[in-house]
């Protein structure tokens, strides 16, 4: 077990402030000074003042108290936590992406555009589908998105008489969420002793008032769905669309296409399957790929190739190449701009480094990981399903003969130096703790977060307190969320210090 | 290139642990005839190795005018500012940027307490009482606003007044994030600044009146008494605003804001081609429990030290599912953390020169257009206060004469305003930042004088 120090408190910004300090950044001011409209003008301004080695022992100090991909083992179920290669944010950062206006004309942004009008390509291609907005800022504004594209869809069919999602229990609950925000009822379908959709009570739900399905495969089980083409089929023969959630698309990238199963629509998560990094919690890019009848509802601007397009003669200038447009039928703009650019450069990055045959080596070895560590762990904690899994799998943070729940157990992984898998989620398994280990772990890491979570297993017998009073090796001990809910405290301006 | 890191041995022995000879075997769910298909992706025959790939990106990116190749006047929602060193080292530390959203506090501390920072130095800023750790954008944030303002409405108000004067782009997405519900958008008509038609929209229909304050033309808008009579109606007044206005001049909830919803990207994060920027998302403290978006809290632990938790959670989809505030999951957190370090390295004075640089700079541009070019500075309302950015009337095409300001000076000229106002053809919005110096500013005023000429 890593010895981490207790680290004191790390005082905030107003704490850390001194009145009168500053850091001097800015020039002298060069062109005559314009009278000031005084009455607009605020009374003060309580922001901190501090120098700039305050700032960066603060933010640093800070950094030291989190946990990250880089510095260890997060096996975050369906949040595919792989390693970000340090090029990519080297790319991202080159001045041409990192430093172009989204308004400039769209002859002094070729490059931009040639990389966006790449990645939609190949993002059709992966997943096989007729065309691919990159807009959508997150999986969850995918999702929103398409949910506004089957509504004008079947508007424009005359079909208002659709207003059902039909959303298994195993769901991620952004799936419910975006469904009522795009003005539809989420109805819950169950699941089966397999870990796969009902299909008796898809059936027996699916009606002319459903507009569609949203399912994720792999499921949250880490499970593929083995009826996917019966479901689907199900769900268009009632004339309903089938979304799909690509949150798992780690396991999918090479080993099948979503839009060969007959999926209509599915967002990507380029922050997930893509190895761009979280951000600690963002920004993602959660890019739409749609089959050709809701093609022409998806957000705009895309790009597009200019037809006969070519480098023209010599000596003259190079004329564009790509161009923006937005679709016919054009829902209208789910953002400010394009979407996460950024995001863009290091996802395109990404596919270019791995080629087609790299994506699919991905998927083998992010399955053969999964499998793997399942396997070790097979005996010590219940599986929620004993089959073959994909990318991910659910155990059940329980042991015979303690009383510590799936919690303790995350919590005690901690003192061990690995993030804890997802834990409570999803709903449908009791104590489920979700580990998705990614296929850029070395067998290594696996077997030592196997050893570890196997005694953790005996320490829950030996000496529960242990693991309930977890964790120990963290800056602070198990926090009080109840409390947290309760006194509501969400902003500290230094006025009071209580330390 | 790839990132897989197993030996061939390793493979081996891993594949004998589950008892199959090769890793497809683990892919039997997957019907046979769709499985393993042969992508026929249009990449290089090879994968491309890090020295060949930087070399690919580099030439791409070479083909880019950028703000650091050429002078940037375009401003219109996003902005050319200074970046402090300090912020691309703070959020260039893999420790936060290789971090998921932090579920497991007690490991993630660091960003936690960044987020809540953030939000205390907003909550400074906009004038209001809390703050939730960020939005995708400034779009998105007004959109997720007014979705707030009509779930808030328990008479089952469905009207909301936007401004013609809030940024194109947000009224658009605004649109969007309503398609799904029975709300209707009204004031598209009214004449770009005349508050005083925005206000007589107002009736017992009204959930909401959404302005930009500096509005999209640049200019403040008269918001005195405008709270009152927006609240007297029964609606909620949301302000979109410019952060680093609020360096120097009143926040929203000085002039009684309900909600502040602004794009943070001049906080500290590049132009990146639109993306990703952030949302910020400020309300008061009684619509806390209906507001969207993720909260940091702080709590103490098992023996009372201080920590930060994610909280109010049973607003959110993950808990509350259909019936959850917002969809938002993962939102801006990097940004965020990116607003946060540039606030507190600029702190309370540095934030003050920045806008009075951007004041000065753009004024003393205004008046040089004005003298030396002879051009008509917003000449819809030419008497407004503006902060830093305003409009010129050219005598001809604003495409026309950028294209040559490109080509001919090596400058990127302002926003077309008549591709989206009507009767604001030929006029041309610039924004002034503290980036300009005077000697630019200057080469801009002698150009435009000599395309107008």
């Amino acid at each position: 077990m890593p010895e981490i120090e207790k680290r004191s408190i790390e005082k905030t910004v107003y704490e850390l402030s001194s009145q009168g300090r500053s850091t001097n950044l800015m020039p002298e001011c060069d062109v005559p000074e314009a009278k000031l409209p005084v009455d607009l003008l605020h009374e003060d301004l309580h922001l901190p003042e501090l120098s700039e080695l305050d700032v960066v022992r603060h933010f640093i100090r800070l950094s030291q108290r989190n946990f990250c991909v880089d510095s260890g083992f997060y096996p975050l179920g369906s949040c595919t936590m792989k390693y970000n290669p340090k090029i990519n944010e080297a790319c991202a950062r080159l001045a041409g992406f990192s430093q172009s206006h989204p308004l400039q004309p769209i002859d002094t942004v070729q490059g931009n555009l040639a990389l966006m009008f790449e990645l939609q390509e190949w993002l059709k291609e992966i997943g096989g589908f007729a065309a691919v907005s990159l807009q959508p800022t997150a999986g969850a504004q995918g999702e929103l998105t398409a949910l506004l594209m089957m509504r004008a869809y079947f508007r424009d069919r005359d079909e208002t008489g659709r207003t059902q999602i039909l959303i298994p229990d195993s769901a991620h609950g952004t799936n419910p969420a975006s469904t009522t925000m795009a003005g539809f009822e989420a109805l819950e379908i169950p699941s089966d002793e397999h870990g796969n959709l009902d299909l008796a009570a898809l059936k027996a739900a699916c009606d002319a008032s459903v507009a569609g399905l949203m399912i994720t495969n792999p499921n949250t089980l880490g499970l593929f769905e083995r009826n996917i083409e019966s479901i689907v089929r199900c769900v268009h023969n009632c004339g309903g669309l089938v979304y799909g959630d690509g949150a798992n698309m780690n396991a999918l990238v090479g080993a099948v296409r979503p839009g060969d199963l007959g999926i209509d629509v599915m967002h990507y998560n380029l922050h997930k399957t893509f190895g761009t990094p979280h951000g600690g919690g963002g920004p993602g890019s959660g890019p739409l790929g749609v089959s050709e009848k809701l093609a022409s509802y998806l957000p705009g601007p895309m790009v597009c190739r200019l037809k006969n397009a070519e480098k023209s003669e010599p000596a003259e200038k190079i004329k564009p190449v790509y161009t923006l447009f937005t679709p016919e039928k054009s829902i209208g703009r789910m953002n400010s701009h394009f979407g996460s650019f950024g995001v863009f450069v290091r996802a395109y990055a990404y596919i270019l480094q791995h080629g087609a045959e790299g994506l699919k080596q991905s998927a083998l070895h992010a399955v053969l990981n999964a499998n793997y560590l399942r396997e070790r762990l097979r005996g010590i904690y219940p599986l929620s399903h004993d089959r073959t899994c994909m990318h991910e799998f659910v155990l059940q943070g329980k042991i015979e003969g303690s009383s510590v729940r799936a919690v303790d157990i995350s919590k005690r992984l901690l003192d061990y130096g690995f993030h804890p898998p997802t834990t409570y989620f999803p709903l449908i398994v009791p104590e489920a703790l979700m580990i998705e280990p990614t296929e850029t772990e070395s067998k290594q890491t696996l077997d030592a977060f196997a050893d570890a979570l196997k005694a953790i297993a005996q320490e829950a017998v030996d000496h529960p307190e242990t693991l309930q009073t977890a964790p120990h090796a963290t800056p602070v001990g198990r926090l009080d969320e109840v409390r947290a809910a309760r006194k509501l405290k969400l902003r500290d301006d230094g006025l009071q210090i209580k330390l | 290139m790839n990132y897989l890191p197993h030996t061939e041995s390793e493979r081996r022995a891993m594949l004998d642990t589950l008892g199959v000879s090769r890793m497809e075997e683990l892919f039997a769910d997957i019907p046979e005839h769709v499985r393993f298909p042969d992508l026929k992706l249009p990449l290089p025959p090879l994968p491309l190795s890090q020295m060949e790939l930087e070399a690919h990106l580099r030439e791409l990116a070479g083909q880019d005018v950028n703000a650091t190749s050429h002078e940037c006047f375009l401003g219109a929602g996003a902005y050319h500012h200074y970046i402090p060193a300090t912020v691309d080292y703070v959020t260039g530390r893999g420790e936060f940027f290789t971090a998921y959203t932090p579920y497991q506090p007690e490991a993630s501390q660091g960003m936690l307490q960044a987020m809540f920072e953030y939000q205390s130095m907003i909550c400074q800023l906009t004038g209001m009482d809390v703050t939730n750790a960020s939005h995708y954008d400034g779009a998105t944030a007004l959109a997720e606003a007014v979705r707030m303002a009509l779930n808030l409405a328990s008479d089952g108000r469905q009207k909301v007044i936007l401004s013609p004067t809030v940024n194109p782009h947000y009224r658009e997405t605004v649109q969007t994030y309503l398609l799904g519900s029975e709300a209707s958008l009204i004031g598209e008509g009214v004449v770009p600044g005349e508050m005083g038609s925005l206000v007589a929209l107002l009736d017992d229909r009204v959930a909401a009146l959404v302005i930009q304050n500096p509005n999209f033309l640049g200019q403040f808008e008269d918001v005195a008494g405008l709270a009152d009579q927006v609240h007297q109606a029964g609606a909620l007044l949301i302000v979109v605003t410019d952060p680093i206005a609020l360096g120097l001049f009143q926040p929203p909830g000085a002039y009684g804001a309900d909600v502040v919803v602004a794009d943070g990207q001049p906080l500290g994060i590049p132009l990146s081609f639109g993306g990703p920027y952030l949302g910020i998302f400020a309300t008061r403290m009684q619509y806390v429990r209906q507001m969207p978006g993720r909260l940091v809290g702080e709590t103490v632990d098992r023996s009372g030290r201080r920590g930060y938790v994610l909280t109010l959670a049973a607003r959110e989809q993950h808990i509350r599912r259909a019936r959850a505030t917002s969809n938002i999951c993962t939102n801006a957190g990097l940004m965020a953390l990116a607003a946060a370090t540039y606030l507190a390295t600029l702190g309370k004075s540095g934030l003050r020169r920045v806008a009075e640089l951007c004041y000065h700079k753009s004024h003393y541009a205004a008046q040089q257009l004005a003298e030396r070019a002879g051009l008509a500075i917003n000449p819809h309302k030419p008497d407004q206060p503006f902060f830093k950015e305003f409009s010129v009337q050219l005598p001809r095409p604003v495409e026309e004469v950028n294209r040559i300001l490109l080509e001919d000076f090596g400058i990127i000229g302002g926003f077309d305003l008549g591709s989206c106002y009507f009767g604001f053809e030929q006029q041309m919005l610039i924004a002034v930042t503290e980036m300009k110096t005077k000697a630019a500013i200057n080469r801009l005023v002698d150009a435009l004088a000599k395309v107008t000429a």
